[in-house]
């Protein structure tokens, strides 16, 4: 019966396909949106994605979320390295710069001062040259995207030619001397990205009277982290927060305090709204077309158990392809315009469970009115 | 069991007082007046009579597809309504067969696959319910179109596509509605044949509804209905009137 089931699916195309589409179109615009929705919230956090090294982010305890820094003083950095169970801590600056451009404009950059001795707190990955290059003088680390968009310069007819090494920069009115590429998560707001020692940041950067935004900290082996930031937020009084915990409470903040969740909402329910209501009626259509052979195998002896079996079943299959399909097609779309646009596009598995859950959802409503439908139908009818 | 006789026939059918009436109030009309009606074992059985007398509402309560709301209705010494649900619709599945005026073929499987429909609602694997169909189709003439779709066949022969689905799982009695109306003549004759051949025989009964006066011949009884009642029952189509 299972196969008289899916050959009487297949065999109405237009009915088929349209069924299928209205779960394509669900799931991949619901899928999308997931993975824009992801894909902001991972920019949110790029920067503790990228520092991948330290354990622990030390803070000013009313920081809200990366970008929300309050300068701390730099003798904080030595009372955190004195707190039990903390194998180093080194001091991180990060702020927002302003580049000359050749133009005359000027262009905001995420500069990140990375402790002078270690570097830790680094670009993920290097595309030219090498870390160590920042101890040359005047030395600053450009990401990729950022060196061939926002800071390329412009040949005769304006053309953009990328930042390559040896190029000069004027940061905040300062020299700065391209001595490597990296490649970094892109941010947020989409700035280009300058790594620099801690030293030089805070050289680059306006005149405050405090200047160390985090202090990253290692915990000794077997130290539980947890226990480690309270350890450090009782001994001085500052915010401590695990990679992960940091990483969560900036998405939150974003979160809690854009539009962002509603806007991608609103769409994700339109989507799912629209898919329903072409596949439901499409499926309801298509039962209505067949009542006449579904009454004649109750009839024959086809249980309501049965004929119930059969039309989930052919809701199963469209479920499965619709969301292969549409998946399939969001994925791809991430993939063509992710490398090349601003196109902020994540797909952890967690959203594609969701995309097969409000699938199975829009489903199993389109089917509701088939079943009850069959359920009330009399086998009388195939005599009339 | 089944041992029920009257007047050394044997009994495949007994309605007695049945009884049926659509809808209420002011709206309600009497299908069924009280219908006594036996078809016998290894008879095809007519039912004729003017369009809104009972026939179709009588061959419904007969399959066990339509309650009916007073007195008894035995199908081989079975009561329709006094089975539970489940088990009327098993009961049903393995005892009756069914021809329809329009055929009812589902239009997206071949014939092979529609006529294996009863036997895989039995629960018979498919390979098996395949060859069987093969076999019933092979009977009716149409060994050459086995994975013709219904509607690249003609009337007569959907309607032996229908016998044969009809037959394929081996009933004891098969409901026929209409089974020529919507073939000329010839064809209606052939099927006919076709039907006393093939589905006669093993003890199984035939009750057949028709219009069709140009049938009446292959009929071992007719019984006439009018206004709900059985008014005669002959076994010859000329004492009708």
């Amino acid at each position: 019966m299972e196969l008289i089931a899916l050959k009487m699916l297949v065999g109405d195309r237009a009915k088929y396909l349209a069924m299928i589409m209205g779960v394509v179109f669900a799931s991949m615009l619901i899928t999308q949106q997931e993975a824009i929705f992801c894909g902001i919230m991972a920019r949110t956090c790029s920067a503790i994605t990228d520092t991948g090294l330290p354990d622990i982010w030390v803070m000013d305890e009313k920081v809200q979320f990366i970008d929300d820094t309050k300068p701390l003083q730099d003798t904080e950095l030595y009372r955190v390295r004195g707190v039990s169970g903390v194998q180093w801590a080194v001091p991180f600056y990060k702020g927002l710069l302003k580049s000359r451009m050749d133009d005359g404009s000027f262009q905001s950059c995420n500069v990140f001062g990375l402790d002078d001795a270690t570097l830790i707190g680094g670009p993920p990955e290097m595309v030219v040259g090498e870390l160590a290059n920042l101890r040359r003088a005047d030395g600053v680390i450009v990401d990729v995207v950022g060196a061939a968009d926002k800071l390329a310069r412009h040949d005769a007819n304006g053309k953009p030619i990328p930042l390559k090494q040896g190029d000069i920069l004027e940061l905040n009115d300062h020299r700065a001397v391209v001595v490597g590429i990296c490649r970094t998560s892109r941010t947020f707001q989409s700035q280009p990205v300058i790594y620099t020692t801690y030293s030089r940041a805070t050289l680059f950067a306006p005149r405050e009277r405090k200047l160390l935004s985090f202090v990253l900290v290692k915990a000794k082996p077997g130290v539980d982290r947890a226990a480690l930031c309270e350890r450090i937020k009782s001994v001085t009084g500052l915010g401590a927060l695990g990679r992960d915990e940091f990483r969560w409470k900036t998405m939150l903040y974003f979160m809690k305090n854009t539009g962002i969740p509603i806007n991608i909402g609103i769409g994700m329910i339109m989507s799912f709204v629209v898919g329903t209501a072409i596949c439901g009626q499409t499926f309801y259509s298509f039962t209505l077309d067949n009542l006449k052979y579904l009454a004649t195998l109750k009839a024959m002896g086809a249980s309501n158990f049965r004929l119930l079996a059969m039309i989930t079943l052919q809701a199963l299959l469209v479920a499965t392809i619709g969301f292969g399909v549409g998946v399939g097609m969001a994925s791809s779309i991430g993939k063509i315009f992710g490398g090349r646009t601003e196109l902020a596009f994540l797909l952890p598995w967690q959203a594609l469970v969701i995309t097969a859950g409000v699938v199975v959802v829009i489903v199993v409503i389109s089917s509701i009115f088939s079943i009850h439908r069959v359920i009330r139908l009399e086998p009388a009818i195939v005599f009339k | 069991m089944e041992t029920n006789m009257t007047a050394g026939h044997e009994i495949a059918v007994r309605c007695q007082g049945v009884k049926k009436a659509y809808g209420t109030g002011d709206a309600r009309v009497q299908a069924l007046r009280g219908i006594d009606l036996e078809v016998r074992k290894n008879e095809l059985l007519m039912l004729v009579g003017p369009s809104g007398c009972g026939k179709t509402t009588l061959i419904s309560v007969i399959a066990g597809i339509l309650d009916h709301d007073e007195g008894e209705c035995e199908v081989f010494e079975h009561n329709f309504l006094r089975m539970p649900q489940g088990l009327r619709t098993l009961y049903r599945g393995q005892t009756l067969g069914f021809v329809f005026q329009s055929f009812n073929l589902i239009p997206t499987l071949n014939i092979q696959e529609n006529v294996s429909i009863p036997l895989l609602i039995n629960r018979v694997k498919r390979k098996e319910a395949m060859d069987r169909a093969a076999g019933m189709l092979q009977r009716v003439g149409l060994e050459g179109r086995l994975k013709s779709l219904p509607s690249n066949l003609s009337g007569g022969q959907q309607q032996r596509v229908a016998i044969a689905r009809a037959l394929v799982h081996d009933p004891k009695l098969i409901v026929c509605d209409e089974p020529t109306s919507a073939l000329d003549h010839e064809t209606g004759h052939r099927v006919m044949e076709l039907l006393r051949d093939v589905a006669m025989g093993k003890g199984r009964s035939l009750v057949i509804v028709t219009h069709d006066a140009r049938i009446f011949e292959f009929a071992d009884r007719i019984a006439r209905m009018d206004d709900g009642h059985i008014v005669k029952v002959v076994e010859d189509a000329g004492q009708l009137n």
